[in-house]
């Protein structure tokens, strides 16, 4: 792969449908990216979860607003960004699902899900007021090698 | 793959058959209306079977702790059985197996209703 970012950015309706369309999108892009099966599957759930997050939350499930996913693949990393165009939230306020109290509350385990399926999470306000979900997730490393095969 | 449901009844417990994905939409609307049929019909020992259900998202995850406690106010009682290896994964990262009971074998699970 070159040295170059290439970026996506996918401007989804306020859609159920548009959940299935961005796991579907990310787990071609991570799987060109030649992550294995099983980080793929993980790479789609936090897209999934990140695009739940702004339907359900961010957006109310307002279908005059929109959801921008931005993709980026660079040498070292995938990046994937889910901004809705809601109030935004502040990621120290949401109630840590796995505490005991919190156990039965049937919402809440979205942005749980996303870090823990990810190498980096994180939340901004974006300057228009939505929140932006920043998901990262390192390359598979690639043999440092001219090409050819080692012997065995 | 589409969700699908199936229930089958074996003496005084129902056994629901899930296969396909329970996820936001129609997976977890299935799961909430099958349980609630039950319930409102009067059964109170429920086993919801995950043998053919390898994909699950918070909304699912949701939904079958919206089970749990549905069926617990009913005085009843809900045991989950074979789990594949991601829903297994899940449950364990957010806790879940500390609530659910968690059976992989079907006859062990109907016995094991008091």
């Amino acid at each position: 792969m070159s040295a170059k970012t290439q970026r996506i950015e996918v401007t989804l309706e306020t859609l159920l449908e548009s959940v299935d369309l961005a796991e579907s999108i990310s787990m071609r892009i991570a799987e060109a990216a030649g992550f294995s099966e099983e980080e793929l599957h993980k790479i789609g759930m936090a897209v999934r979860e990140g695009v739940i997050n702004a339907y359900n939350y961010g957006n109310n499930q307002d279908r005059r607003k929109k959801i921008l996913m931005t993709i980026e693949l660079d040498p070292e990393n995938m990046t994937v960004r889910v901004l809705d165009q809601g109030k935004g939230f502040e990621l120290h306020e949401i109630p840590n699902p796995l505490d005991e109290e919190n156990l039965l509350r049937t919402s809440g385990r979205g942005l749980f899900l996303m870090r823990a399926f990810m190498d980096e999470f994180d939340v901004h306000t974006a300057p228009g007021g939505g929140a932006e979900l920043v998901m990262i997730k390192k390359l598979p490393q690639k043999d440092s090698g001219n090409g050819t095969h080692q012997p065995e | 793959m589409a969700i699908q449901a199936t229930c089958r009844q074996i003496g005084d417990v129902s056994i629901l058959d899930f296969s396909g994905k329970i996820t936001l939409g129609e997976g977890s609307a299935l799961l909430r209306k099958s349980v609630r049929e039950l319930i409102d019909g009067g059964q109170k020992k429920i086993i919801i079977s995950l043998y053919d259900v390898d994909y699950i998202d918070s909304s699912g995850i949701g939904e079958l702790v919206s089970a749990y406690t549905t069926v617990k106010n009913a005085s009843g009682e809900l045991k989950l059985l074979h789990l594949t290896k991601r829903v297994h994964d899940i449950l364990q990262i957010t806790r879940l197996f500390t609530v659910f009971d968690v059976q992989s074998d079907e006859d062990v699970a109907i016995h094991a209703f008091r």
